[in-house]
């Protein structure tokens, strides 16, 4: 059972299963372990996170695909289901018909750009992808009528899905609401599309995939139409991506350029997938954790080191809450200097 | 030499601006064992890859059973049935040895007994099946190299630098796979610098300089003439 849920991929390192198994967890009952509209937000935004960088990781440490366009496809996916909903009223329908599509037009553009690109160098390509998102962010910030423009669109997802809805009382002191719908609905979305990458990469097209990162004209000369398996991992990759967004917007009942479209946030991706540890899926899981957690609390971490520590000179100043950002950079050098292969990869090079 | 599996008419190759193949002649027979002799650096390597088609001939025709694959792209060559073993070996180092050997069998399902036979000329690759091939060792990873091609049923089979840097306990492992492999009538192309092994394998050899094939014959021919090698190669060979 477990071995088929993870297709057969195991985390392969004790140290490694149980911190997976306490993520699982603790995103599983986030609502009632870690009750609060903050820490619920931060569950639901791992739980997505977890999904986009997985998918970054299917195209970076699966495919050995570069590509900077990843943010545009979590755009697309986001703004999908805020159009579908602005246009078709609130509505499952209108996620469904949202989150499709968006899915949709982010493997065309994928296959579009893939085409035509993915027969040059690496560097190519990543900079090819670079281009097209800086190309699609400038409209969506532009054009004001139809996206919203800077300001993004707000809308309303469907009524099971606010906080209005109410199905019952409370359970555990926690209210039954459409936001733990919401949450649920996120959560279970997430779950899915993780184990749907994981079966992917542990199929003959994953492994095909790997041996082509590793050697692609050995995979050539072997039978395998390089071009024909990278679009497809492109594609794939950018349609998962798209369907986080979605869900990043069913549950933030809003989009903006800077919340799904902005570099920063590519960069971020980048960031976690390579904390984490590349070309392991499980990485993902690890990396999206750790960083939107940090994200959200370093800041009042820090606000508390500072106060135990105000008699101290200097060092208050160094721990201040407004440098949360010197020392989130800090942590990410010391985590890639120590984790080369991610703590994915540490972890099983201990089991080793 | 009627009926040649392979046979290559006039090829020329360049990589960048080199000029590395200057209009190469040669027949490949069915069933037996093709040398590809001469000194390093006189386009052995690169007769093998325009073969497969990872360098391209400006010139000059490449025909597999009388089809002409001058301009097929090497997947579609590789499923034609041409097995190729590059020098670097070219292991997936990051995968276990069964994925090698899965990845390797193209048109389907490895077939039970041809593993059996795999593991009967290379037993490490049994014990080591499920283990990470960027963690065998030199000689293993050659046999992995070696059992992929031999993964599947192949036309041809084109194998570069068989034993360079190998053991001799392990060269004469892989010269009896080879000879096994022969004695199914397999159709071999072989560049291999150990004369020796040339020697023992060869029915036919082509010995290249500076681009062509300048010598054409039987193996036992070459291996009987000590001042033809010595001519043809700058072998002073002891054997």
């Amino acid at each position: 059972m477990q071995n088929r849920l993870l297709s057969g991929d195991m985390p392969r390192s004790t140290v490694l299963a149980l911190i997976l198994g306490a993520i699982l967890l603790c995103l599983a009952f986030a609502p009632f372990l870690f009750p609060g509209v903050r820490s619920v937000d931060t569950a639901a935004r791992i739980c997505i996170f977890i999904v986009l960088v997985a998918s970054y990781d299917l195209m970076l440490g699966y495919g050995g695909i570069v590509s900077f366009a990843h943010t545009m496809f979590f755009g697309i996916g986001a703004y999908g289901v805020a159009l579908a909903s602005t246009h078709m009223g609130r509505g499952f329908d209108a996620l469904l018909v949202g989150s499709a599509s968006g899915a949709l037009v982010a493997a065309a553009l994928a296959l579009v750009i893939g085409l035509f690109s993915l027969r040059v160098p690496a560097i190519f390509f990543a900079m090819i992808t670079l281009a097209v998102a800086s190309a699609v962010a400038v409209p969506v910030s532009q054009l004001s009528n139809l996206t919203g423009g800077e300001d993004g669109l707000t809308f309303q997802t469907p009524r099971a899905l606010g906080p209005a809805f109410k199905f019952g009382d409370e359970l555990f002191g926690v209210r039954l609401n459409g936001k733990l719908l919401a949450y649920y609905f996120v959560f279970v979305g997430a779950l899915v599309l993780f184990l749907l990458m994981l079966r992917v990469v542990n199929s003959p097209f994953g492994r095909v995939l790997q041996a082509i990162r590793e050697n692609d004209f050995r995979a050539e000369a072997i039978g395998y139409r390089v071009v024909f398996y990278r679009v497809a991992a492109t594609c794939l990759s950018a349609a998962i991506a798209a369907l986080a967004g979605s869900l990043y917007a069913v549950w933030l009942r809003y989009v903006g350029p800077d919340t799904t479209l902005s570099m920063e946030l590519m960069i971020d991706i980048l960031l976690m997938v390579v904390i984490g540890g590349m070309g392991t899926m499980y990485g993902a899981v690890i990396g999206a954790t750790l960083f939107v957690v940090a994200q959200n609390y370093l800041q009042n971490l820090m606000g508390a080191a500072s106060d135990a520590v105000a008699a101290v000179p200097v060092l208050p100043e160094l721990l201040n809450a407004d440098r949360w950002l010197l020392w989130l950079g800090v942590l990410f050098i010391l985590s890639v200097y120590f984790f080369p292969t991610g703590i994915v990869g540490r972890l099983r090079g201990a089991r080793a | 030499m009627s009926d040649p599996i392979l046979k290559l008419e006039g090829v020329f190759t360049d990589i960048a601006q080199y000029h590395i193949l200057q209009g190469v002649d040669l027949d490949v027979p069915r069933g037996a064992v093709t040398m590809l002799l001469g000194r390093n650096g006189v386009g052995k390597t690169t007769t093998l890859r325009t073969i497969i088609g990872h360098w391209r001939a400006r010139k000059g025709r490449i025909l597999l059973d009388g089809e002409d694959i001058t301009t097929t792209p090497t997947p579609a060559i590789a499923r034609l049935g041409v097995g190729f073993v590059p020098e670097d070996m070219g292991i997936f180092a990051d995968l276990t040895v069964e994925e090698n050997m899965i990845l390797a069998a193209v048109s389907g399902p490895l077939d039970p007994n041809r593993l059996e036979r795999v593991f009967a000329a290379f037993p490490p690759l049994k014990t080591f099946w499920r283990a990470e091939a960027g963690n065998l060792s030199g000689g293993q990873k050659q046999m992995l190299s070696i059992a992929r091609v031999m993964a599947e049923e192949r036309r041809l089979y084109l194998i570069d630098e068989l034993t360079k840097g190998l053991a001799p306990a392990i060269i004469s492992t892989m010269a009896r796979a080879l000879r096994d492999l022969k004695a199914r009538g397999a159709s071999i192309l072989l560049v291999e610098q150990n004369f020796a092994v040339a020697k023992a394998l060869g029915d036919h050899a082509h010995v290249m300089d500076d681009g062509r094939v300048i010598w054409s014959g039987a193996m036992a021919e070459l291996a009987g003439d000590a001042d033809l090698q010595e001519r043809l190669m700058g072998l002073s060979v002891e054997a």
